[in-house]
């Protein structure tokens, strides 16, 4: 189980913290910061990423 | 460094932007922070604002108008036309704005009214004490430090954490949120007057792909869904666009990228606690049909920085007076407009092409200068019946009328 966030595509828009029902991502500078002890691999961020920057593995 | 300011403003989009200067305006000390370290830089916008309803705001200035629209045209599936004067085109077109001189101009503007602005500055977390909150943790170049206020206001966009860190539940479901990419292109033959936009399951499932003119030879080509109608083996926002791209300006050149995701929600549960407001995106006030978000975190901002002062004056920050001074005047104004606003998007969510055609066929044949909402349900009934039985809590009288005129 893993989450991985392509940040070489990630547009920092940050919609993927918007929709994280646990907080465990953060928009910082350019990149998106995972709190891996938070994340619970919902998939929700992968789902709504515009560019498919993020990648949760169940 | 100065650390304890009467008001701390996170965030410097047009929400926080006019928080910060409608509470300095009343003489309340106040620091603006933006973890950018350029103001309205990367955009997440298509730029669009109501006209009439800006000015109410802001005194216009050319150097952030790209482009003064005379109206907008609505393509339905299977490309039947339909055209809609300025003012009666939903409020979101009018203007098309250059928005990073204009956000920029919004915080020189708090600026100018006393307050203090700081960029590159990251809230990382809240002070909170004895259920209050109580001023904001900020990180600049890579150091941490605390800042108290008497008053936090998070307006810190899509991406908001502020509310969450005091235990307000911001979190968008994916039938909450438009995702959304966009191309500003140049170098192509684009009608300036008007916006334009196109609906249906092949282009835009949920959403609508946009072209809003930018000045000579220039324009924002967009496309927004629903997130809970794409998926991790779906397509996603930017091969929408890049298909309609092909398919419509196969020379164009891109000349800037944006991604963003809007908030569709209605209005949520709670946007205030001890010691705290959320204005705009933060709060989820944006447009659950248009997707329109920088007037209505303008005029939240508004609210909530008069708030600030009457709480502030009065001693009193709790919830029950920010309830009070800024969350019921809110959801009076914008809470009510967006939650009617998201029945219309609850029903058109569910109507098929054909629905749409048939609709948009209906509405052709309205001279738009003149329709009113009478004009519009005649030809809502006249299309589909269900529809105007889905909306009718929105014109309750208006749909009587119509009934009524049909018996
Ligand atoms: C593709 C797209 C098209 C859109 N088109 C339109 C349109 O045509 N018309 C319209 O009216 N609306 C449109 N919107 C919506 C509009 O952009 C937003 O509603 C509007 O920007 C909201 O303003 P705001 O001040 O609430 O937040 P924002 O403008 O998002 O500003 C929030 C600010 O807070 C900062 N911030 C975030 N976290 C922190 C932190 N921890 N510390 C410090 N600073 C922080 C961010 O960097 C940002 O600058 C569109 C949105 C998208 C994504
Ligand atoms: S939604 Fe995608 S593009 Fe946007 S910040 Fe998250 S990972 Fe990056
Ligand atoms: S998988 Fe779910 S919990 Fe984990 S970061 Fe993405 S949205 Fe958040």
């Amino acid at each position: 189980m893993s989450i991985n966030i392509n940040r070489y595509k990630c547009g920092y828009c940050g919609a993927c913290v918007g929709v994280c029902p646990k907080g465990a991502l953060e928009l910082v500078e350019t990149w998106i910061e995972v709190d891996e002890s938070m994340c619970i691999q919902c998939g929700i961020c992968d789902r709504i990423c515009p560019v498919g920057a993020i990648e949760v593995m169940k | 460094m100065k650390d304890m300011y009467d008001v701390l403003v996170i965030g410097a989009g047009p929400g926080g932007s006019i928080a910060a200067k409608t509470a300095a305006e009343k003489g309340l000390d106040v620091l603006l922070i933006e973890k950018r370290q350029e103001i309205g830089d990367p955009v997440r916008c298509a730029e669009g604002v109501n006209k009439e309803y800006l000015k109410k705001h802001i005194e216009i200035d050319n150097s952030w108008i790209c482009a003064d629209l005379k109206g907008s045209r609505i393509f339905s599936p299977n490309g039947t036309k339909i055209e809609m004067a300025q003012e009666i085109s939903g409020g979101e077109v009018g203007y098309v704005l250059e928005r990073k001189i204009f956000d920029r101009a919004l915080a020189e503007h708090a600026a100018k009214a006393g307050a203090e602005v700081r960029v590159k500055t990251r809230a990382t977390g809240l002070i909170i004490e004895d259920d209050f909150v109580k001023g904001a943790r900020l990180m600049h170049l890579g150091k941490e430090y605390e800042v108290r206020a008497k008053i936090v206001i998070g307006a810190d966009g899509v991406e908001s954490k502020v509310g969450r860190w005091a235990g307000i539940d911001t979190a968008l479901k994916p039938v909450d949120i438009e995702t959304c990419a966009q191309y500003l292109i140049s170098g192509v033959d684009i009608d300036q007057e008007y916006c334009e936009f196109y609906i249906g399951s092949e282009l835009a499932p949920g959403g609508y792909i946009w072209i809003f003119p930018k000045g000579e030879g220039k324009a924002n080509v967009g496309v927004g869904l629903l997130g809970s109608k794409t998926g991790k083996f779906k397509p996603r926002p930017i091969d929408y666009l890049n298909r309609f791209m092909e398919k419509n300006f196969p020379n164009a050149s891109i000349v800037e990228m944006v991604f963003g995701g809007v908030p569709v929600s209605g209005s949520i549960e709670k946007t205030s606690t001890n010691g705290l407001m959320l204005v705009g995106d933060a709060a989820r006030q944006s447009d659950p049909i248009t997707g329109g978000g920088i007037l209505n975190a303008m005029d939240a901002g508004k609210l909530a920085g008069e708030a600030a002062y009457e709480a502030i004056s009065a001693e009193d920050v709790s919830f029950g007076k920010l309830e009070e001074v800024y969350e019921k005047r809110w959801r009076e104004t914008t809470g009510y407009a967006i939650d009617m606003s998201l029945i219309v998007k609850n029903c058109f969510i569910n109507l098929g092409d054909e629905d749409l055609d048939a609709l948009a066929y209906s509405l052709k044949e309205v001279k738009f200068e003149r329709m009113r909402l009478f004009d519009l349900l005649q030809a809502l009934f006249k299309a589909n019946k269900k529809l105007l039985w889905d909306l009718r809590i929105l014109f309750k009288d208006a749909a009587k009328e119509v009934v009524k005129n049909r018996t």
